[in-house]
């Protein structure tokens, strides 16, 4: 029985389309979607397109070979890109999230108001490492980005979290939180006093107060009060905020790729949020398979190799005869990986028929220069994903 | 048999923190680990403290509610019979009721102020409240007794990533900013000398590429300097490793090192012709058989060169490394068997 195949995913289509304009690269931790994000935006901007991508925690020598030796928040021109016909460009910049905020707060307040912000100790826990601040400032940044429209094309790194979904709810959840009654209920309690739900529910106000002060303290209570009655005006505009970015991911222009290594994990994580996408009427492109392994040789199957290893032993030795074992043992074995990561690519696919797939080959070591993304960009030509075969191991090598 | 016998690398070890950068298979060894560990008679319950369900997943059981529950019993060893394997997944509302209880006798309240929101809030206001409530299950159940013997002979954390882990086990300083007195000072200072104690060790789970091996021993550095003899890093478990390594290559003329392309480009070629040679014995004489498979063997050179020089680096760090192997289609229960095996032989458990 073959599996059906999926439709092949057209990387180079979707980038040289002008309507493109945001490209999303989601996926579990650990899947390699830095290095896709790279790979797309560099491609793109040799196609002729003008890049920006906003990445979220690189490798460090991935970093510094497109030019962001530090984590300035400005988007910075990224040399060696090799534009043939009318110039495209790349830019690429790592998130700041704390700076992110701060430049929120700086343009919603006064001076004086934004440094009693920046100052509060909850601000600065809130700023650096709230669940959520991360992914809500990384679709701040893009919305910034979108509206300052210098580029024709961003292509967004997502936040390294364990769930590919909490990049989509973490904005919101914290737009929610900042704007939320309970926040302003338990700081002001002299504004809102008694007229609230609590006691309908018999629970007294100040029990609530009583317990949350037992919790976690007077003092930071205290500065939570001082962080909301600063941030007053301010408020609204959070969730406002979130739901700008949430309508951009779903507006016309918008692309999620998907990536997974071929494994249980990253895949059933892919398989979620392609339906999580599905359902919320968010434009997918398709799956990313990244990482898979290829033969070159693939015409020699597992049980043919291994006899072939099998015969030689029986052979007098020689040094040839010795690596061509070896050799033959490290195919048949690379061969049933291959055909382990291709079954569980077609779990994915049975269950989404429709959701175009492209396949990264594994690269031998890790990518860290401009040459290593282009390598992974030719798979991105759709002709390859229609002849896997030509994906072999090391494109370099043919 | 020796196994048995021996002494394991972390023998006084009751609290086994699992940590490692996402896709590492971190939930996956910390079950392993937790088999292993029982399969040498203990109890050993396994934490689970970031609310994916991923112990039920692994284990292929329902979702699990909090409550201890057995998930597996470990097979049994020469001498003695398997011990069991509880699971808790903890969040820290939960753990919070069973605080607010604890020290207040407030369980309705609790109850009732969680369905109002006011317990996520107050974790959400104070990320470090959460994790030293969450600390905290794992601290009391390390040190739990009945009949003056301890519960659980091992406990294992199935803990945040690495990026977070430091944050995470400094409990002291996390609340700093809370309460300096009072009963959640005093929890915290529990909890806080079991962690720092021989009692615990952190163990990393990596693969062997570039930006694991860096979380792995930016991780170890963190721990090291957490102040006050800082926490006691554990183990680095190096997983999904494939079957060959750079031993397997090392004959081909493309592993010598790092050299030229030109000089890659003759090496593969003079593989290529004696490849030629041995396949046409093998029978195998299709045409260009030999310029592929040479092709494919420079490629597992080149993999396992960077592999060295990443396993070169976490030798550096002076922890003990473990190797795990990679288990094609997927993690079943037959597959963490195995990779509990694979603990138990090289001494992790």
């Amino acid at each position: 029985m073959t599996a059906k195949s999926p439709p092949p995913l057209a990387v180079d289509q979707l980038i040289d389309d002008r309507r493109t304009r945001i490209i999303v690269c989601c996926g579990s931790g650990g899947v390699g979607k830095t290095t896709i994000a790279a790979a797309v935006g560099l491609r793109a901007a040799e196609r002729g397109r003008h890049v920006v991508v906003l990445t979220v925690d690189p490798a460090r020598r991935l970093a510094q070979s497109m030019g962001l030796s530090s984590l300035d928040n400005t988007p910075r021109l990224v040399p060696g890109v090799q534009a043939d016909g009318p110039g495209g460009s790349l830019h690429a910049m790592m998130l700041d999230m704390k700076r992110t905020f701060d430049e929120i707060v700086e343009a919603h307040a006064d001076p004086d108001r934004a440094a009693q912000i920046l100052a509060n100790p909850f601000y600065q826990s809130l700023s650096s490492s709230f669940a959520g601040t991360q992914e809500y400032m990384a679709m701040e940044k893009l919305g910034q980005l979108r509206r300052a429209d210098e580029w024709d094309l961003i292509v967004v790194d997502t936040p390294p979290s364990r769930s590919a979904l909490d990049f989509l709810d973490a904005p919101q959840r914290l737009g929610r939180f900042l704007d939320g009654r309970l926040l302003r209920l338990l700081v002001a309690p002299a504004r809102l006093g008694g007229r609230t739900g609590l006691k309908v529910l018999n629970v007294g106000f100040g029990m609530v107060t009583g317990v949350v002060t037992k919790i976690i303290g007077s003092q930071l209570l205290r500065d939570v009060q001082t962080f909301v009655s600063a941030m007053d005006t301010m408020f609204g505009g959070f969730r406002e905020r979130a739901e700008y970015t949430y309508r951009l991911l779903r507006a016309p222009g918008t692309a999620f790729l998907v990536i997974a290594a071929p494994e249980q994990d990253a895949l059933r994580e892919a398989s979620y949020f392609v339906e999580r996408l599905e359902r919320d009427g968010m434009p997918l492109a398709g799956l990313i398979v990244n990482r898979v392994h290829r033969s070159p040789a693939a015409r020699l199957s597992v049980a043919r190799s291994l006899a072939a290893a099998e015969a030689l032993q029986g052979l007098p030795e020689s040094d040839s005869s010795r690596l061509a074992i070896t050799a033959l043992r490290l195919h048949a074995e690379r061969m049933r990986q291959a055909a382990s990561e291709r079954r569980l690519a077609e779990g994915f696919t049975a269950a989404h028929p429709f959701v175009p797939v492209a396949q990264i080959p594994a690269q031998p070591d890790d990518v860290h220069d401009l040459d290593g993304l282009r390598t992974i960009g030719v798979a991105f030509d759709p002709e390859l994903q229609r002849r896997p075969d030509t994906c072999g191991p090391s494109p370099a090598m043919a | 048999m020796l196994v048995s016998v021996r002494d394991t690398d972390w023998d006084g070890v009751r609290l086994h923190v699992v940590t490692g950068k996402g896709g590492t298979g971190k939930t996956t060894v910390a079950g392993a680990l937790a088999l292993a560990l029982a399969s040498r008679g203990k109890r050993v319950l396994l934490i689970e403290v970031e609310g994916r369900q991923g112990i039920a997943q692994l284990f292929d059981v329902p979702p699990l509610p909090y409550e201890e529950r057995r998930v597996a019993v470990a097979p049994a060893d020469d001498d003695r019979p398997g011990g069991d394997v509880f699971a808790l997944p903890v969040d820290p509302q939960s753990a919070m009721i069973d605080y607010l209880a604890m020290f207040y006798n407030m369980r309705q309240a609790g109850k009732a102020l969680t369905r109002l929101g006011v317990l996520d809030f107050a974790t959400t206001i104070a990320p470090g409240l959460g994790d030293v409530l969450v600390t905290g299950k794992a601290a009391e159940a390390v040190r739990r007794k009945e009949a003056g013997r301890p519960v659980y002979g091992a406990v294992v954390m199935d803990a945040p990533p690495t990026g977070r882990i430091g944050r995470f086990l400094n409990v002291a300083s996390e609340i700093s900013g809370l309460a300096k007195v009072g009963p959640i000072r005093g929890h915290a200072d529990t909890v806080q000398s079991v962690i720092r104690s021989p009692q615990t060790a952190v163990h990393f789970v990596t693969l062997l590429e570039e930006m694991p091996v860096q979380e792995t021993l930016d991780g170890i550095a963190e721990l090291r300097e957490v102040g006050d003899g800082g926490i006691q890093p554990g183990g680095i478990m190096v997983n999904m490793m494939r079957p060959f390594g750079l031993s397997d290559v090392e004959q081909s003329g493309s592993a010598t090192g790092k050299m030229t392309d030109d000089k890659a480009g003759a090496a593969q070629a003079r593989d290529a012709d004696a490849l030629a040679i041995a396949l046409k014995a093998a029978g195998l004489d299709d045409q260009g058989l030999a310029a592929d498979l040479a092709a494919e063997l420079a490629d597992e050179a080149r993999t396992a060169r960077a592999q060295r020089e990443q396993r070169e680096q976490l030798d550096a760090a002076g922890q003990p490394c473990y190797e795990l192997p990679l288990i094609p289609d997927g993690i079943d229960l037959a597959g963490l068997y195995r990779l509990a095996a694979a603990l138990r032989e090289q001494g992790a458990a």
